[in-house]
């Protein structure tokens, strides 16, 4: 099923991408390196017919170029129906033709890491882009295991697609540094510019929306997801143009500023295609409710506070049931980031046509949640905190049997608070979900029974991350390992793509996940293993892996080198806190000459001079970048 | 049995459970941008909001754990368990926003008031507890408002009210002033009285042009002459 990206924040790849190599893998790109550079070998296969695979008999064909270009505008149109990044990627390694005939025709760009490329190379090979999806720093930076200012700039991008596309309409990046300079420049540059989507970004404030709002007339969709967005006290909602616009999605609950309510009022006013609406937690009940009444055709809704500053007098209270009754088509429900729980009830109308729920933000106790979650039969996607405990998560269970996305989220994400949830509320959920394919779930003790229920009762699992917040902590029951749980996760859900391990693992863990995790693309691994076995077992064992983020686990050089054969096939290796030295990693970087290997924050101290902190490496078409801060060597 | 001491980890000789790298913030870091981030949590707005907001909600964790009605809690290894600050800054923010609606109910110790000024699109909050002078708050306001100044006020901070003319010179000016809203639900001129006073009895905050508060100075003078 594929997700609107826009609607939840989304740490996977689309569902399209889960088992294809992204578009500008070396392969193709060895094949397009002979194709530009050396321009007698492109005529030598222009003019010979013979050579080219085209279906027309030979005795029809001449040597002129004329059947060459039937044949291109044929493919052009046909081409153009192809979508997908992986048939396109297979297309254009067929022959020289159909390679140039697929880069121009290719208006959507799906780039899975800034630096393994550069700008320019993008934009010579493809020269009709219309959509880019651009992905910056890895995602272990999101938990500070990286210093700021390492990169991922959207600036050297913007810049050079502002020459290049004058026709761009979209832009989506993730965990992408991008200043008020760059947005600014984007609004100018691009007329007919239709969608950003920011999700995990920074180095930008409400200036820069500002000016998107304002000089982007055409704006459909301005989605802030999970961004830090300074507040430089600038009231962007009155930015946008003063006639109807084209607003289908406005998202900006991240965003940590006071907004000018009325404007938003006259703006949402002025939107009649306006279907997604998520506020900011500086717009209360009272606000909302107002919003409702005149928005009616919205689909998503992120609710901002629910909750109001002053005393109310309870006969102006308005009748919150009664605008959410009026919504008839909102399906998905977020926000509720100061939740006055009293109010809750006002969402009964719109459960029972809820696909989505996100009480992520929300500190609710069980005897709140459960009647709400009970008219929700038909919920999809759902997203909530611990604190609606494992009495909650059954309460999920006998009710959403649509289930197909779960995330838990710890209230107090401390290694050793208090644990609501437990195994209880996951073999709930393994018993009354069976269509699951995707869960988050963080919990503070866990068995191996329940994954292994898991692995059995839910065998769409295509994600699976299980965060026991203890460190190396066993299955609380047996006092066993968790190894068998994993195991069997790997084993029995076939269609496996994404893994997160926690708790006490051994290196039998590991060789489970190399035996059985055939189409594992993800794998995250934080203090775990004995041995480097361990990550061997992965790196020899998992043919699909292309992410693989390790902290805090004893894994040392002669693991690093087993891997030498996969590391140009994956998009990125993340080793922290691990056994590595600076002299492996410098022998693996001259090895493999299109590899950037980064070595993050360890070269200031003495003692230590050959240790590896941070490993960072990717595959990369035009060497090591330019823009590396000081604390990061590249070997 | 205790796995951690098993548990290979390299980090600094006398690190106690951290596991703490130079690259990464956090407590007892040896070198690291983090001595190099602002550490004001609410006043300025800077483009390093990345890392302020790791800092401060590092700031505000370390509060909580220091929360003396719990058991002393061990220190906390960096970016575990893996929740993204952002989603940590906010519960953290809700968790303080709770205890300011208990505490405020009962008129208790924290004083969060609205702020707003004329013309201005919007309100503002400030927790007047967290100054400790007028002049520590018009600076904060100033930052808030960036076209506002105070206006000038004694060494005290205090507008001397006595003084009539001075009183009459500030007000003619088109600079703001501020003004409050005190348990009477008298509008008053800010500076009035002594700034713990002020503390306590202050309900609200508007900031106006100086000509509109005119009206205002009588009453404020009165009220002086009254307490003194």
């Amino acid at each position: 099923m594929t997700r609107d990206r826009s609607e939840m924040s989304e740490d996977d790849d689309d569902q399209q991408s889960q088992s294809q190599s992204p578009p500008l893998d070396l392969r193709s790109a060895a094949i397009a390196e002979p194709c530009s550079s050396s321009s007698s070998s492109f005529s030598v296969v222009d003019s010979t017919p013979n050579k080219s695979r085209n279906c027309i008999s030979s005795g029809t064909l001449t040597s002129q170029p004329f059947p060459d270009h039937v044949l291109e505008n044929v493919l052009e149109n046909v081409l153009q129906f192809l979508d997908s990044r992986c048939d396109r990627n297979a297309a254009s390694l067929v022959c020289k033709s159909w390679w140039r005939v697929e880069a121009s025709t290719r208006s959507e760009v799906f780039i899975g890491n800034c630096y393994a490329l550069s700008p320019s190379r993008l934009t010579q090979r493809f020269k009709r882009v219309s959509s880019l999806v651009l992905k910056g720093k890895p995602r272990f930076a999101d938990f500070n295991l990286m210093p700021p200012d390492w990169g991922a700039n959207f600036a050297p991008w913007v810049s050079t697609m502002a020459k290049a596309y004058p026709w761009l309409e979209k832009v989506d990046l993730k965990r992408m540094f991008v200043t008020d300079d760059d947005l600014a420049l984007l609004a100018e540059s691009f007329p007919g510019f239709k969608e950003l989507i920011l999700v995990c970004c920074e180095g930008f404030g409400t200036s820069g929306i500002a000016i998107v709002a304002n000089k982007c007339r055409k704006l459909k969709v301005l989605d802030l997801i999970e961004s830090e967005v300074t507040d430089d006290e600038v009231d962007w909602i009155s930015c946008f143009p003063e006639d109807v616009t084209c607003l289908e999605s406005l998202a900006f609950d991240c965003v940590e500023a006071p907004i000018n309510f009325k404007a938003l009022e006259g703006l949402v006013a002025r939107s009649p295609c306006l279907k997604k609406l998520r506020l900011n937690r500086f717009v209360s009940l009272v606000e909302l409710h107002r919003l409702l009444l005149g928005a009616p055709q919205l689909t998503s809704l992120g609710t901002g506070s629910f909750s109001h500053d002053e005393e109310p007098q309870s006969e102006q209270e308005p009748d919150y049931a009664a605008a959410f009754r009026a919504c008839k088509s909102v399906v998905c429900l977020s926000g509720f980031r100061e939740l006055m729980p009293e109010y809750l009830p006002a969402i009964y109308p719109v459960c029972a046509n809820l696909t989505s729920l996100n009480f992520s933000y929300a500190n609710i106790s069980p005897d709140m949640f459960k009647p709400i979650i009970h008219n929700c039969h038909k919920l999809q996607v759902f997203w909530a905190l611990d604190s609606i405990c494992d009495e909650g998560l059954q309460a999920v269970a006998e009710t959403c049997k649509e289930l197909r996305e779960l995330r838990i989220f710890p209230f107090d994400p401390r290694e050793d608070s208090e644990g609501p949830v437990s195994e209880v509320g996951l073999q709930a959920i393994s018993e009354g979900c069976r269509k699951l394919e995707s869960i988050l779930y963080f919990c503070q003790r866990m068995t191996n029974a329940a994954v292994i229920a898991m692995s059995e009762n839910c065998p769409e699992l295509t994600v699976f991350r299980l965060c026991i917040m203890g460190r190396h902590r066993p299955d609380h029951v047996t006092g066993k390992p968790m190894d068998e749980g994993f195991g069997a996760i790997v084993k029995n859900c076939k269609k496996l793509t994404r893994l997160a391990v926690s708790g006490l693992l051994t290196d039998q863990a590991f060789r489970y996940m190399g035996e059985y995790g055939k189409l594992v693309r993800t794998l995250s691994v934080a203090f775990a293993g004995d041995s480097d076995m361990a990550l061997r077992h992965v790196l020899e064992g998992c043919p699909r892996l292309q992410k693989l983020e390790i902290r805090d686990s004893p894994f040392g050089d002669a693991a690093l080198r087993s891997g030498m054969h996969r590391y140009y096939n994956m998009r990125f290796v993340w080793m922290s806190a691990c056994s590595l030295t600076r002299g492996c990693c410098k022998d693996i970087a001259r090895a493999m000459p299109n590899l950037v290997v980064e070595v993050i924050g360890s070269d200031d101290d003495d003692d230590n001079r050959d240790y590896v902190e941070t490993l960072y490496m990717y595959r990369s078409l035009d060497g090591p970048r330019k823009d590396a801060p000081k604390f990061v060597a590249i070997l | 049995m205790n796995l951690k001491e098993t548990e290979l980890c390299l980090g600094l000789p006398g690190g106690a459970e951290t596991v703490e790298s130079p690259a990464k913030s956090g407590v007892g870091n040896k070198r690291g941008f983090s001595e190099t981030v602002d550490l004001k949590l609410n006043l300025q707005s800077n483009k390093q909001g990345h890392g302020d907001l790791n800092v401060s909600g590092s700031i505000k964790e370390k509060t909580l754990l220091q929360d003396p009605t719990k058991p002393p809690t061990k220190a906390q290894v960096v970016g575990w368990p893996p929740v993204r600050n952002y989603r940590k800054t906010v519960m953290a923010t809700q968790k303080n926003g709770e205890t300011e609606e208990t505490m405020s109910s009962g008129g208790g110790t924290i004083a969060f008031v609205k702020v707003s000024m004329d013309g201005a699109p919007y309100l503002r909050k400030v927790d007047l507890r967290m100054y400790n002078s007028y002049k520590d708050l018009s600076d904060a306001l100033a930052k808030m408002f960036s076209s506002f100044t105070m206006g000038s006020y004694g060494a005290q901070g205090m507008i001397d009210f006595m003084n009539e003319s001075k009183v009459m010179d500030l007000l003619n000016s088109s600079e703001y002033v501020p003004s409050y809203e005190d348990k009477d639900g008298d509008w008053m001129l800010v500076g009035d009285v002594p700034w713990p006073m002020f503390v306590e009895s202050c309900k609200r905050l508007r900031i106006m042009k100086g000509s509109e508060a005119i009206g205002l100075a009588p009453r404020a003078m009165e009220k002086c002459k009254n307490r003194s």
